[in-house]
């Protein structure tokens, strides 16, 4: 289904501005018609008026965004044991958003400091990839003096910056569910259309990469262009997800879902939808218990993914051991059991 | 389609030809003035030890690498600028730890091997009918919705064999394909490779047990920096190319199975 539903149309570059505008535009008339009645529907039906509060409808439907995208990059990056990197470049994205703090009260700007996090954010995802190419492998080393230096320059800037601390960094740091405007939801909405879209149509080239990336460059397949765009695709990734998930945990929406899923997928498919429904409960009942108790969104989104992943765990283990047991109760023949369940899937 | 055309192209060109190559790593030279041909419907064994240069020559072969000095041919064009990826098919060393943890079934491995031609769009008719064909010679039909993860390391190998074979390559490299794979399905694996290469595809294989090779390959060559032997696998094993290449360790390599 991944690979036959979208197509991203291709844009000459003039008209982009009034896309731009269409765009927003769209999602602001989607969130005010469509979403916003959807869902004060529900909050009667449900007797929750949370869900008719426009603050809350804007951070349900960034959740359920953040947790199409996240696993679905994920899966690549997790199965090619490159998760640090989506830390990695979530620290430097904060660096970015310190740039864009640090710019707007310097030059008196109003840049958005998503804006400048996306720009740092590609722009170091694919620094480290020369890296690596020249290199060629991941280091830790390499990472975590990429990690650290980002949020070492993002803390300079913050300080540096008129206003300092005063400029709510909390919610980039931790992620918050007030904060996120309608320009933001239209951003992540895009977003997720475009990373949607470029895995959708690179999706062999990015499984081929990631399973076996010498055998890919044998069949002739340009390795380097994909893992690039693999980073870039990460990066997007990441600062989209930052608003709500909180810079310092982002990265658990691109690994924690996709290692639950990793346990019980019977197939890279499989394991990308699964990936994604984990994801997705994840987020939902994260956002409402945030709402609810009072607690951090990012936080909670990301305790109860790790409980899904730690229900995968206990329910692959039990499972062996509760069929054995099925097995001794009397009137189960022991060439039955064999011929149904011997070779475990 | 003449039988004159085919008979003469086949007989003339090789179909690697490898001349006058030099390679190192930074400081650290790995090959020195290597020249060799591979010819088409050979089965070349390439031995040496540890270090010796061999998967660099692989992937020299292969377009993978560029030449320090010398040239490299494939299919009659320089090896790096040669695009048919679909009649190349490609065994890494570490191919039996690839994808253990990573949830893939065998059939989407193999599918892999479409790409080249289909790397974009829905699978035809062909498409599947040559995934279904692969997986059926190499004898894994019957697992192609289990995760590879999930096979033995033979089985595996077979796995990765069916890719190149749904691609139609009709070149076939395999950097120790049998590292880790217990000595009966070793066989079993080399008689697979054997039945293929009766078909006609070229393989070119790197393999450290000097015993199991020399008894399936067509040609035999002993590199440790520089060629020390090129030829028939019955006077390798009668010249002394393997004790100068090897040095002092020649011994360890003499075990049978």
């Amino acid at each position: 289904m991944f690979l036959t539903h979208q197509r991203v149309a291709g844009t000459p570059l003039a008209e982009l501005p009034v896309l731009w505008l269409a765009v927003t535009g769209t999602i602001e008339w989607f969130l005010d018609n469509v979403v916003g009645p959807t869902m004060d529907l529900l909050a009667e039906l449900l007797g929750t008026p949370m869900l008719g509060y426009p603050f809350m409808q804007r951070a349900y439907l960034a959740a359920v965004c953040i947790a199409v995208i996240g696993p679905l990059v994920g899966t690549f990056l997790v199965h090619r044991e490159m998760a640090m990197l989506s830390d990695t470049l979530a620290h430097t994205a904060f660096a970015g958003v310190a740039v864009g703090l640090f710019l707007n009260s310097a030059l008196s700007l109003a840049l958005s400091p998503l804006l400048t996090a996306f720009v740092v954010a590609i722009v170091t995802a694919l620094l480290v990839e020369l890296l690596v190419e020249h290199a060629g492998a991941y280091t830790d080393t390499s990472l975590a003096m990429v990690l650290t230096g980002g949020f070492a320059v993002g803390s300079i800037l913050i300080t540096a910056t008129d206003g300092g601390i005063s400029v709510g960094i909390d919610a980039y740091l931790f992620g918050s569910l007030a904060t996120v405007s309608t320009a933001n939801v239209g951003i992540l909405v895009l977003m997720s259309l475009v990373v949607g879209g470029l895995v959708t149509l690179t999706y062999r080239p990015l499984l081929y990469v990631t399973f076996d990336a010498t055998a890919a460059q044998a069949a002739r397949l340009n390795v380097r262009l994909y893992k690039r765009l693999m980073v870039v695709l990460t990066a997007l990734v990441v600062v989209s997800a930052m608003q709500i998930m909180g810079v310092i945990l982002v990265a658990a929406m691109l690994v924690v879902p996709v290692a639950a899923a990793a346990r019980v997928a019977r197939s890279f498919r499989q394991s990308i939808l699964l990936a994604i429904l984990a994801g997705e409960f994840a987020a939902i009942a994260g956002v409402t218990l945030s709402y609810n108790y009072g607690i951090a969104a990012g936080g909670s989104i990301v305790v109860t993914a790790i409980a899904i992943y730690v229900a995968t765990f206990a329910a692959q283990r039990l499972a062996p051991g509760l069929r054995r047991i099925g097995r001794l109760r009397p009137g189960h023949s022991e060439t039955g059991l064999k011929a149904d369940g011997g070779e475990k899937e | 389609m003449t039988p004159v055309a085919n008979n003469t192209d086949e007989s003339t060109d090789p179909l690697i030809s490898v001349r006058d190559v030099s390679f190192s790593y930074g400081d650290v030279p790995v090959l020195d003035s290597v020249s060799i041909d591979v010819e088409a419907g050979a089965f070349l064994g390439l031995v040496g030890p540890n270090g010796s240069g061999k998967s660099t020559l692989l992937d020299l072969m292969l377009g993978l690498r560029r030449p320090d000095e010398g040239t490299v041919s494939l299919f009659d064009k320089p090896a790096t600028e040669f695009d048919d990826g679909e009649r190349l098919g490609y065994v890494a060393q570490d191919a039996t730890e690839a994808g253990r943890e990573m949830p893939i079934t065998v059939r989407e491995v193999v599918r892999m091997g479409r790409y080249p031609q289909r790397l974009v769009g829905r699978f035809s008719a062909e498409d599947r009918q040559a995934v279904d064909d692969a997986m059926e010679q190499v004898g894994i039909a019957d697992l192609a919705s289990r995760r590879i993860g999930r096979l033995s390391g033979g089985q595996r190998q077979r796995v990765f064999i069916a890719r190149a074979l749904a691609s139609g390559a009709d070149l076939l490299a395999l950097d120790e394909p049998t590292v880790g794979v217990d000595a009966e399905s070793r066989e079993e694996f080399y008689e697979l490779l054997h039945g293929l290469n009766a078909t006609g595809i070229t393989v070119v294989l790197i393999e450290h047990d000097i015993g199991v090779v020399t008894k399936y390959a067509t040609e035999i060559a002993c590199l440790n920096r520089q060629l020390y032997f090129d030829g028939d696998p019955a006077e390798f094993v009668e010249t002394d190319a393997l004790a100068a290449a090897y040095g002092s360790d020649q011994h360890v390599l003499h075990h049978d199975h």
